[in-house]
C-alpha cells in the first residue's frame, strides 16, 4: 500500500531504522525492516503474535542488538559495541514493557528514582522532587510510598510509565503495554497514553487496542513474519474496502472478541 | 570422689569455657563476614562474570565442596608454610589458619545461595534497568542482587548455623575455642559426660543466638513481596 504520508514534508526525524536484521534460534524475526520516526509522530505496530514487533521494538535500543542494520538516533548512528553510546542512547528513549518490570524491591517513590540517581547523577533531594512530579502526572501521587506487590496492574504500568519519564525520553517504545491488564484497569493506562501522545510525546506503540491507537496514530505499521508489510495512516487502511491486510487483520479481532466490525459506522474497527 | 556438678561447673568448667567461647567467636565472625562476602563475590561472577572468570570461580567452589574441610584446614595450617615462593613462604597462626579455610569453604556454600537467588529473579528486571541506561553492573548491583540478596538469606543463614558448628574443627590446628578447651578439661578430669554436655549446651545457645539475629535481619530486610514466610 502506498504510503501517501511520506510525501509531506515532516520535520527532522528523531529516530530511523535501516534495513534491520535478525535471526533468534534459526528464525529470521526482522527481514530488512525500515521506517523513519519524524518529531511528535506516534507510529502503531499492529500484526499477529509472532510478528516481530516486540523484537523490533527491543533492536531500537539495543536490549536485542540486531544482526546488521542501522539505527541513528538524532541523525547519529548508534554503534551497539560502545558501551556509553548505548547507556546514553538507552537513556533517551524510553521503554514501557507489556510485564511492566517494575524493580520489585523498590518503592513506587524508588522506582522512579532509582535511575535518576544511579544514572543522571541527580541529587537525592532533586530526584525525590523529579520523582513526585512524575507519579503526579500519572495519577499516583499518592501512592509513592507503596511497592509493586500492593500495586494494581494498571498501578504498575502507570509507574513504569512515570520511570521512564522522569529520564526526559526523545521518543517512547511501548511493547503492547495493556496486554498483561484485566480489561477493567486497561482505560487507565491508555488515558496517560493518549496524555503524552496529546502532549507531542513521540512514540512507537506496539499493540491489539486497534481503535485507540487509531485515534492516535499518525500512521499503522503492520507487520508479518518479520517484515513491515503495510504502513499507511489508520483512516486509509482501516477504511472499508480498502482491502488491506492491517484490515483483514483487525477484522478477525474484532471477530474474536465478538464484536462487530465497523460499530459506530466511522469506518473503522473496533475492538 | 568427685565434687558435684554445680560446683565444678562454677569453678572450673564454666570459666574454661568463656575463654574457649571468647575464641570461638573470634574464629566465628570473621569467617562468617568471609565467607559472606566470598559467596556473594563468586555467585555474582558465576552468573553475570566473564565466561572464562565463570570458569574459574566454578573450579573454586568444586574444590573447596569437593574435599574434606578437615584436610583444608590442614592444609592451611600444615602445609602452605612448606610452599616457598624464593625465600618468601606464609606461616599462619592456627585462628588464621581457621578463619581463613572456614571462609573459603564457606564462600564456596554460600556462592551456590547467592546463585540460586541471581536465577531466580526475572530477566525483565535487568532489561528494565538497562532500558534506563544503566550499564550491566549497575543493574546487577542495585537491582538484581538486593533482590537476590533477600530471596538467598535464609540460605546463607542455615550456612552461618551449619558454620558455627565446623568452627569446632579448629580444635584440631591447636585452637583453644569451645570444644578444644572441653577436650583437655575431660582429659584432665575425666567428667567426659558433664563436659560434652556442658558444651554442647553452649554451641546451642550460640546456634540459638545466631538463628534470632538472622530472622532479625531477615525483617529488617522485608519489603512486599520480600517477606519472610511466617512458620
Amino acid at each position: 500500500m502506498a504510503d501517501s504520508r511520506t510525501s509531506v514534508s515532516s520535520p527532522a526525524p528523531i529516530l530511523e531504522a535501516r534495513k534491520l536484521f535478525k535471526t533468534l534460534g534459526g528464525n529470521r524475526v526482522l527481514d530488512a525492516v525500515s521506517f523513519v520516526l519524524p518529531r511528535g509522530q506516534v507510529k502503531v505496530l499492529i500484526g499477529p503474535s509472532g510478528a516481530g514487533k516486540s523484537t523490533l521494538l527491543q533492536c531500537l535500543n539495543f536490549l536485542i542488538p540486531p544482526d546488521s542494520g542501522q539505527i541513528l538516533l538524532d541523525g547519529h548512528e548508534i554503534s551497539g559495541g560502545n558501551k556509553k553510546e548505548l547507556c546514553a542512547l538507552r537513556q533517551q528513549v524510553g521503554m514501557i514493557f507489556q510485564d511492566f518490570n517494575l524493580f520489585d524491591h523498590l518503592s513506587a517513590l524508588d522506582n522512579v528514582r532509582v535511575a535518576l540517581v544511579k544514572v543522571k547523577g541527580m541529587g537525592k533531594l532533586e530526584a525525590t522532587e523529579r520523582a513526585v512530579a512524575e507519579l503526579k502526572r500519572v495519577g499516583l501521587a499518592d501512592k509513592c510510598t507503596l511497592y509493586p506487590a500492593n500495586l494494581s496492574g494498571g498501578q504498575k504500568q502507570r509507574v513504569a510509565i512515570a520511570r521512564a519519564l522522569a529520564m526526559d525520553p526523545k521518543v517512547m517504545l511501548l511493547d503492547e503495554p495493556t496486554s498483561a491488564l484485566d480489561p477493567e484497569l486497561i482505560g487507565e493506562v491508555l488515558a496517560v497514553i493518549r496524555d503524552l501522545a496529546q502532549g507531542g510525546m513521540t512514540m512507537i506503540l506496539a499493540t491489539h487496542q486497534i481503535s485507540f491507537s487509531a485515534s492516535l496514530a499518525d500512521e499503522f505499521i503492520f507487520m508479518e513474519r518479520g517484515s513491515i508489510v503495510e504502513q499507511g495512516s489508520p483512516a486509509e487502511l482501516l477504511g472499508r474496502g480498502s482491502g488491506s491486510r492491517t484490515q483483514a487483520f483487525c477484522a478477525k479481532i474484532s471477530e474474536l472478541t465478538g464484536e462487530a466490525p465497523d460499530a459506530g459506522g466511522t469506518g473503522e474497527c473496533r475492538v | 570422689m568427685s565434687t558435684p556438678y554445680l560446683e565444678f561447673l562454677h569453678a572450673e568448667l564454666a570459666p574454661a569455657l568463656m575463654d574457649g567461647l571468647w575464641t570461638s567467636v573470634l574464629v566465628i565472625v570473621p569467617s562468617a563476614a568471609l565467607g559472606a562476602a566470598i559467596g556473594i563475590l563468586a555467585g555474582v561472577l558465576r552468573v553475570y562474570g566473564h565466561p572464562a572468570l565463570r570458569r574459574v570461580v566454578n573450579g573454586y567452589v568444586s574444590l573447596f565442596r569437593g574435599t574434606p574441610l578437615v584436610v583444608q584446614v590442614f592444609f592451611w595450617y600444615f602445609a602452605l608454610p612448606y610452599i616457598r615462593f624464593g625465600d618468601f613462604s606464609i606461616v599462619l597462626d592456627p585462628i588464621g589458619a581457621a578463619v581463613l579455610s572456614f571462609g573459603l569453604c564457606s564462600g564456596a556454600y554460600q556462592s551456590e545461595y547467592i546463585r540460586g537467588g541471581l536465577l531466580s529473579i526475572k530477566r525483565g528486571q535487568i532489561r528494565a534497568a538497562l532500558a534506563l541506561g544503566m550499564t550491566t553492573r549497575q543493574a546487577v548491583l542495585s537491582i538484581v542482587l538486593p533482590q537476590a540478596f533477600r530471596r538467598a538469606l535464609p540460605g546463607c543463614g542455615n550456612e552461618i548455623i551449619y558454620l558455627i558448628k565446623y568452627s569446632s574443627l579448629a580444635s584440631i590446628i591447636t585452637v583453644n575455642e569451645l570444644t578444644g578447651t572441653a577436650t583437655t578439661i575431660a582429659k584432665n578430669t575425666w567428667r567426659n559426660i558433664e563436659v560434652f554436655c556442658t558444651v554442647g549446651v553452649y554451641y546451642l545457645v550460640l546456634v540459638s543466638v545466631a538463628a534470632w539475629l538472622l530472622r532479625r535481619a531477615e525483617d529488617a530486610l522485608s519489603v512486599p513481596g520480600f517477606e519472610r514466610p511466617s512458620n
